[in-house]
């Protein structure tokens, strides 16, 4: 269970993130929409750890014994924090010049000394935690290649595999889709559906597409001027209710169409995770 | 700035815009003008007035120019070609010792640009505004490098020979201080033009500034401090000649010696094997540079 209290995050000027409270029980795959700007990035950031808070509460019990508020961890315990609650990005992140094995290998770094993991000394167990993560993102055959060789696709699922080597309770995706071409994006969506389901891991997406949140999670927030305007399963978000969720500040509806365009294919087996999630 | 041709065809309105437009257009280009003007005046004043201060007089040029050439006529002693392998010989009657003194000068080059590139390279983490843990240290640290660069390195090298005595040791020394801030300073500059996208993802995965540092940063910087430790290294074989003339030892020392002494033909016979050295090096280095750059593949 993810409990997220009263989280605000001021800038100077801005409040980008203002008083967002919801709870995630584990295992559930929610997806966070909005237009640019609504605060979806700042609120994954900051559960993670890399933004700090202005004020309110990330409360979690299944990564440290019973339920603490990761905002205020320090230290070795953010580190601790950020590995079980891992990260995907839109630009993926990856270490362009290094192999795609070092960089999943990077997962497990907050599990060892600092020395060892700056000299690259990873235990054999961690090479095979990495390869069979890599397999099932379907990139064994690319372990040795460097990761800028890859196209964005591929790099994305490295990504994933270096946050599942991380072995965390939550993975959070920041907008994991928005650099890729519809065929790419339909792989992406498939496979963190596909760790959802198959190892119970809670999937918090932020996504700029309403379709592709309603072809594939349980749950749809929707964010507008960093507060909720919107909590619940997909079903319920009224085409009114987007609309208003999308349409500019001015009045017009530029994103709103673009919002409603489904650039990700939804495979069957989105379709059926989706439909056995909701049940 | 978008210039759109008043055509025959436009209309009075269009005219009117178009002679408006032209007005502002020679506005702005007598601005420039005068700023250009300015500027030009500016620059040629101070070059007058720095030639001024320096007693850079055309005369004098002109008037001791034959001396240099006479100088370097003193610098070779008289070869003629029927005894040419002879006189050679008897110009370079010091080759040995000569070879030995080059030999203590590369490799003095070579362990301050070592050592000067490992320290220096440490601290261009914390140089670097975008890496430094915070503000002080990154002032504090750029102040050190500084003082490291500013001060020449024959200075150091004056410094470092009273402070432990004639010999390689303090010229190693002297060099080494300098390379320590020249390298800090453009790495600290690469550091700054990483991209901060592999960093976060270190960062997200639960690394530490170490990690940061060790993963996301040095890969990227790699080819580019290749690069400038090849330049230096170059830098660091002349740097090397010349404390050798405050007594840090090697083929500066040997030259300097016999300069002081007026043996001429000695002086010219060293300067051409610093000269064809430094040549030799140029021309590697400049190699492993470009491969450096070009290939650039460095990954684990």
């Amino acid at each position: 269970m993810l409990r997220i209290e009263g989280l605000t995050k001021a800038f100077d000027d801005l409040v980008a993130v203002d008083k967002v409270s919801f709870e995630v029980p584990k295992g559930q795959m929610v997806g966070i929409i909005g237009r640019s700007g609504a605060g979806k990035s700042t609120l994954l950031r900051m559960i993670n750890r890399l933004t700090d808070a202005t004020s309110g509460r990330i409360l979690c019990d299944d990564v440290f014994d019973g339920e603490v508020d990761v905002c205020g961890l320090k230290g070795r315990r953010v580190r601790e924090w950020r590995a079980r609650c891992a990260m995907v990005f839109q630009q993926f992140n990856l270490i362009p010049r290094l192999q795609v094995m070092t960089n999943v290998l990077m997962g497990r770094i907050s599990y060892h000394a600092t020395l060892p993991a700056l000299l690259m000394m990873f235990p054999a167990k961690d090479r095979a935690l990495t390869i069979r993560a890599l397999q099932r993102l379907d990139m064994v055959s690319h372990a040795m290649h460097r990761a800028d060789e890859l196209s964005g696709g591929q790099q994305q699922r490295v990504a994933i595999a270096r946050a599942l080597v991380q072995e965390p309770k939550i993975l959070l995706a920041d907008e994991p889709i928005a650099s890729l071409d519809l065929r790419n994006a339909t792989i992406v969506m498939d496979a963190l559906r596909r760790i959802n389901k198959e190892d119970g891991i809670t999937v918090i997406c932020n996504l700029h597409l309403l379709q592709t949140a309603k072809d594939y999670c349980d749950r749809i927030i929707a964010m507008r001027k960093g507060a909720i305007v919107f909590d619940g399963p997909p079903s319920e978000l009224s085409d009114a209710l987007a609309r208003e969720i999308y349409g500019s500040d001015k009045g017009g509806d530029d994103d709103v169409e673009l919002a409603f365009t489904a650039t990700s294919a939804p495979t069957d087996f989105a379709r059926s995770a989706t439909r056995s999630g909701a049940d | 700035m978008n210039i759109r041709e008043p055509t025959a065809l436009a209309g009075a309105k269009e005219r009117g815009s178009a002679a408006q437009f032209e007005e502002r257009y020679l506005a702005f280009r007598r601005r420039k003008l005068i700023y250009n003007a300015l500027f030009w005046g500016g620059f040629i004043a101070c070059v007058i007035a720095a030639g001024i201060t320096a007693k850079f007089d055309v005369f004098t040029l002109l008037k001791g120019l034959p001396r240099t050439t006479e100088f370097l006529v003193k610098m070779v002693p008289p070869i003629t070609l029927s005894t040419f392998a002879a006189d050679i010989g008897e110009w370079y009657w010091g080759i040995d010792k000569w070879l030995n003194s080059l030999l203590n000068t590369l490799l003095m080059a070579y362990l301050a640009t070592v050592l000067g590139t490992i320290v220096g390279g440490a601290l261009s983490f914390l140089a670097a505004r975008n890496l430094a843990p915070n503000f002080l240290t990154y002032w504090a640290m750029r102040r050190t490098l500084e003082i490291a660069r500013t001060v020449p390195d024959i200075v150091w090298a004056l410094l470092f020979v009273m402070a432990f005595g004639i010999g390689p040791l303090p010229g190693v020394l002297a060099i080494t201080v300098h390379t320590i801030g020249a390298q800090g300073k453009l790495f600290a500059e690469v550091n700054e033009n990483v991209s901060p996208l592999p960093l976060d993802g270190i960062r997200a995965a639960g690394g530490n500034w170490l990690h940061e540092i060790r993963y996301g940063v040095i890969p990227q910087v790699m080819p580019n401090y290749m690069s400038y430790t090849f330049w230096r290294i170059e830098l660091n074989v002349r740097s090397a000649t010349i404390v050798g003339f405050v007594g840090a030892g090697g083929i500066g020392h040997d030259l300097f010696t016999s300069i002081q002494l007026l043996y001429f033909a000695d002086a010219g016979a060293i300067l051409l094997i610093v000269v064809v050295t430094i040549m030799l090096i140029d021309m590697l280095s400049e190699k492993f540079r470009h491969s450096a750059i070009g290939k650039a593949s460095f990954s684990h």
